[in-house]
């Protein structure tokens, strides 16, 4: 497994205040690996993700995206360098139904910027991504619904197709399965697994079936610390993460 | 571009030709209105009426630009008419004393240039920001202008303004437009272009990502674009288009003052697209229409003008914030739904109820202002078609019944009738 390294984290920490939330975490992440964090509560899982995808500054630190240094920049910026992010909570245009959101999602990607002498409606390559992103979500059916009259599923579905429209090279989802039941949690990472067949997925996840399913490797957060980052095997076996993360306590 | 369009659509079919036709219809009634127009309207007072709705209509479709698109409340907006107007008038002065070729017709171009040039300075620095803090910049840079329309006398013309002369200019089709119709067929075809080039520039890539940005910035960040690029860019272009309205201005009134950069004016396109509606593309037209159709012809009518003005204003945001083209649209959606057949008599009833109350308030409104206004408030006062002595108690009383009982009937029996008219017909 010695390929390119897609994400580099080093001596990475975030303050609050007073409050260290990143104690100065260092990971390297593989191109084309299935990276799952996981943590309790509070670990500063969520806040790690907004320091790579720049919706968070850290305070001390490097972060790399394939050699080159993206901390300091703001999200589009990041964005535009082939990182692309879904959210906790969902977070879509709400006004615009399904195929709108993909379009949005796709107009940079595809190089339109902020082009006023050309209608959307007439960019080909857009439409036909769309559909077939569409396609893939299940979502054909519905797409003249505004995201925010969607089910949660649906949702859900549709924040990793706007994740993934842009076809980053690095895609970072958070708890993409956050409130499903155990059928959608099933079809979200059977979507899942099919999207990052070639790209770079780092996601954080609750549900431990849904982790040891997918997950290439594991890395365990603690209190804004790395304790371990290993195979699932291992990590399952490490003494430290079964008393930290697994609640074994030993006295 | 358009016809490379109509005829794809033409050559996809039938279906596709209707498309067209469904889509063409709405700008073909408008072009028929605009031309048909003046020969309802014949007085000059009623052609220049004409002529600065025309100019209003693109001022307030720029306006929305900004507030309905891309979410930025702008109290500043006539900073770019207003410089847009100058502008214009100075090459217009400037093509009197020298006798340079440009052509009155492209006149509002050097308009729109100038909204364009004070659109990149200042939307430079007022788009970092949405929301509170960038209405409050263009509050600042508002006052700014006029400040400086105090200082720079040579640039704004003082007090008095600035005059021009329209018929010095050339004109590309050998048109005179000494006569204000055929000045109001030149504003006519500018505020058309204009309105279909703002209504196509919604559907760019940068329309969508207003729009985008406008409800979730965060969201676009995430897709690849730059909040403030896109407010930057929306910005431009709608200061683009208030100078070209500035500039059609100057063309029909010859005269610019400093009022044109100042807070009324930026105050009365703010109006304008509320009233109408900001949430439609045809919502600021008819505020636009309107709004310049009550300053025109309601101040003479009554002294209380400015007063129904603002009632009308608090009113609409109060009870109909999708403006008042998105109400007409409500009613023709609830008439296609078939609402209309079984809500019918209630819907007259409760209407009737809310007229009689704002006859009786206009009524109040009248007598106030005759008997704190007039001179001789014992003088005789007309009112709805009847003579009445405003000082005495009779006509007072009798407005405050028929308001406070047309109230109790609205709301106690005409509208749970018209609630319950409603209920029934989604119960069955």
């Amino acid at each position: 497994m010695s390929q390119e390294t897609a994400l580099a984290l080093k001596g990475l920490t975030k303050n609050f205040g007073r409050a260290e939330i990143i104690r100065g975490v260092d990971l390297d992440i593989k191109a084309n690996e299935r990276h799952v964090i996981i943590g309790p509560n509070g670990a500063g899982k969520s806040t790690l993700f907004n320091l790579i995808s720049g919706r968070l500054e850290a305070t001390s630190g490097t972060i790399q995206l394939f050699g080159r240094e993206i901390d300091g920049l703001p999200p589009h910026r990041v964005n535009r360098m082939g990182l692309s992010r879904s959210f906790q909570v969902t977070n879509l245009f709400q006004n615009m139904t399904v195929m709108q959101n993909l379009r949005c999602a796709l107009l940079w990607s595809k190089g339109h910027k902020y082009a006023f002498w050309k209608l959307v409606n007439s960019q080909q390559e857009v439409t036909e991504r769309a559909e077939e992103l569409m396609e893939r979500l299940n979502l054909t059916a519905k797409q003249h619904v505004p995201a925010s009259l969607l089910t949660y599923a649906e949702q859900r579905a549709l924040e990793i197709g706007a994740t993934i429209a842009s076809g980053a090279k690095v895609l970072l989802l958070d708890e993409p399965t956050a409130g499903m039941s155990r059928t959608e949690a099933d079809d979200m990472v059977e979507l899942i697994r099919e999207i990052t067949t070639d790209c770079t997925l780092v996601m954080v996840e609750h549900d431990l079936g849904v982790v040891f399913n997918l997950a290439d490797r594991i890395s365990v957060l603690v209190y804004g610390e790395v304790i371990a980052s290993d195979t699932p095997e291992a990590v399952r076996a490490n003494a430290a993460v079964q008393e930290a993360y697994l609640g074994t306590e030993v006295h | 571009m358009n016809t490379t369009q109509v005829q794809t659509g033409a050559a996809a079919g039938g279906v596709g030709r209707s498309i067209w036709v469904r889509r063409l219809w709405p700008w073909l009634v408008a072009v028929v209105i605009a031309m048909l127009l003046p020969l309802l309207v014949t007085s000059n007072h009623g052609l220049t009426m004409i002529s600065h709705m025309g100019v209003m209509i693109i001022f307030a479709l720029s306006y929305n630009m900004l507030l309905g698109n891309t979410g930025l409340l702008s109290f500043g907006h006539a900073v770019y008419f207003g410089l847009g107007g100058y502008m214009a008038m100075h090459m217009l002065r400037y093509i009197e004393a020298t006798g340079f070729g440009m052509p009155l017709e492209l006149l509002p171009v050097v308009g729109a240039l100038g909204g364009l040039l004070f659109g990149l300075i200042f939307g430079a620095v007022s788009t970092r920001r949405a929301g509170v803090v960038f209405a409050m910049i263009s509050l600042g840079i508002g006052e700014m202008v006029t400040a400086s329309s105090l200082m720079f006398t040579g640039f704004f013309g003082g007090e008095a303004g600035l005059f021009g002369n329209r018929e010095a200019p050339v004109s590309l089709f050998g048109i005179d437009y000494g006569p204000g119709r055929n000045v109001y067929y030149l504003v006519a075809v500018w505020a058309l272009i204009a309105a279909v080039i703002m209504f196509l520039l919604r559907q760019t890539p940068l329309g969508w990502m207003a729009n985008a940005v406008r409800d979730n910035p965060e969201r676009a960040q995430f897709v690849g674009y730059s909040p403030q690029m896109v407010r930057f860019f929306q910005f431009v272009l709608a200061a683009t288009f208030a100078g070209l309205a500035g500039g059609l201005f100057i063309v029909v009134d010859e005269i610019i003052t400093d009022e044109t950069v100042g807070m009324i004016q930026s105050g009365l396109v703010l109006l304008s697209a509320y009233i109408g509606g900001i949430g439609f593309f045809l919502g600021p037209v008819v505020g636009a229409v309107l709004v310049v159709f009550l300053e025109s012809e309601l101040s003479s009518i009554t002294d209380a003008w400015l007063l129904y003005f603002g009632l009308l204003f608090v009113a609409v945001v109060m009870f109909a914030p999708q403006g008042l083209f998105g109400v007409a649209y409500q009613q023709v959606m609830s008439w296609r739904a078939g609402e209309w057949v079984r809500s019918f008599h209630a819907r007259l009833y409760a209407t009737s109820a809310m007229l009689v109350f704002v006859l009786a308030l206009i009524a109040v409104i009248e007598k106030a202002y005759h008997v704190l206004r007039h001179w001789n408030p014992q003088e005789p006062m007309p009112l709805f078609f009847v003579t009445i002595d405003a000082t005495s108690m009779v006509p007072w009383l009798v407005s405050f019944a028929v308001m406070a009982g047309a109230l109790a009937v609205f709301f106690l029996h005409a509208r749970p009738l018209l609630r319950r008219a409603l209920d029934s017909g989604e119960g069955a």
